[in-house]
């Protein structure tokens, strides 16, 4: 079976009801997806299929044949964030990072469905995702200026060209 | 642990050839894979339903079928109860993948019971098209619950109420099951179905409270009467005991005002 993951296409042999969520991390190496509960209740391994956000830890990975999977790493580089990862850069939206990428690639997922400002509604989109930090404030404010278009366009923490060569990333497009 | 067979139907007919008692079918896989990376289930043989072409809401007139791996969110724009109770299920994610067939066939969870939809589908008195032992049969929803486990659900249909109600204990988290729901329904020709999820193993109507359908104080202090409540980490028996009256009279009150 074949998956396109971050835009690169890749062959498995895995036993058919392996969670995808396995296949990302320990087969491709590709480590945003989180293993928390891995009972699709804390929302830390949610990945975008075909756009749309998705549980890695409840899927199994024979329902995916022909997908295209989208992990955190596949949303921007760090020369070129995304918007909402820009908002969750300007807004302090991270602290120990654990839930942090489930919570952009959801947050994604209601910017692209359209989704607004308002508090209660980003509060519903985000409802299966449980950050143990508790910056649960900080993360709908990041949320609600991106989905408000208020990001600020200097992005002066970013890597600049002449600065050393940026981290490799596993699975992120070349 | 040897990995299970693993069926995978291309088309309906074939899941149908390839079911048999026993086998796991996995829908969405919401219930079933979390089961499985504990290794609390250990199948020898799973059916994966993925790519059986058994997905689908189309409508007759009146009448309303879901396939069985019809995503709950696709539900969220049916008449009440339908539609509200399936914006009730779990998150936005687990709503995309989790299926009606695996809401409705779910056996009783470690801790509570399970199946959100089934009071609603009650309600809205749906039958169930479904095959396994003496071939394919269509029965109420009622009777399907009972022998649900022996059989592969392909759809659920009914015929749009003319008015619907949907009134939930609210959940103490978003990944909750239902603690207690209640369902009403006026059907094209005036009768009220009442049903709940969440009371014990599975969904129950509530005959006692439907005879007084008219009068929401009367059904209420009925209510209880026809049920036995599950004792769970949820929510009490005697909680869910005190709690009934109050949603089916909520419910009515409901349906009244639409």
């Amino acid at each position: 079976m074949k998956l396109t993951v971050n835009g690169v296409e890749r062959s498995f042999e895995t036993p058919p009801l392996t969670p995808l969520l396995r296949v990302l991390r320990e087969e491709l190496g590709i480590t945003s997806p989180k293993a928390g509960c891995q009972q699709g209740g804390c929302g830390s391994c949610t990945i975008l299929v075909d756009g749309a956000p998705r549980r890695a830890c409840l899927l199994p990975v024979a329902a995916l044949d022909g997908a295209e999977i989208t992990t955190l790493e596949g949303l921007g580089s760090p020369e070129a964030l995304s918007p909402i990862q820009t908002a969750f850069h300007e807004h302090y939206a991270a602290q120990c990072g654990f839930c942090t990428s489930g919570m952009v690639l959801a947050a994604h997922g209601y910017l692209e469905g359209g989704g607004t400002p308002e508090r209660e509604s980003i509060q519903m989109a985000l409802a299966g995702h449980v950050c143990r930090c508790t910056g649960y404030v900080k993360i709908i404010d990041a949320v609600a200026a991106a989905a408000g278009g208020e990001i600020q366009a200097t992005q002066r923490w970013l890597p600049q060209p002449g600065d050393e060569a940026p981290v490799e990333i596993p699975g992120a497009p070349a | 642990m040897t990995a299970p067979d693993v069926l995978q139907p291309s088309t309906p007919e074939e899941a149908v050839l390839l079911f048999e008692e026993g086998v796991t079918v996995i829908g969405g896989g919401t219930i079933v894979v979390p089961e499985l990376t504990s290794g609390r289930l250990r199948p020898k043989k799973a059916m994966l339903l993925t790519g059986a072409g058994l997905a689908g809401i189309s409508r007759d007139g009146p009448r309303i079928t879901i396939g069985a791996t019809t995503p709950v969110s696709e539900l969220e724009s049916l008449p009440a109860p339908i539609g509200p109770c399936a914006a009730n299920v779990a998150d936005t994610e687990i709503r995309a993948q989790g299926t009606v067939g695996g809401n409705l066939c779910a056996g009783e969870g470690l801790e509570s019971p399970r199946g959100d939809l089934q009071a609603a589908l009650l309600a809205v008195g749906a039958t169930v098209r479904s095959a396994g032992a003496g071939g394919e049969t269509t029965e109420p929803l009622e009777d399907f619950l009972q022998h649900r486990k022996d059989r592969l659900l392909l759809d659920v249909s009914f015929e749009e109420p003319s008015a619907g109600a949907f009134a939930p204990l609210i959940r103490p988290h978003t990944h909750d099951y239902t603690a207690l729901a209640v369902s009403a329904a006026r059907a094209a020709d005036g009768t009220v179905r009442l049903a709940a999820s969440g009371v014990a193993g599975y969904a129950v109507r509530l005959p006692g409270a439907e005879a007084k359908a008219s009068d929401p104080e009367g059904a209420a202090e009925v209510a209880t009467a026809d049920v036995t409540f599950a004792d769970d980490a949820l929510a009490s028996a005697w909680y869910r005991n005190r709690t009934l009256p109050v949603l089916v009279r909520r419910a009515l009150t409901q349906l009244q005002e639409v």
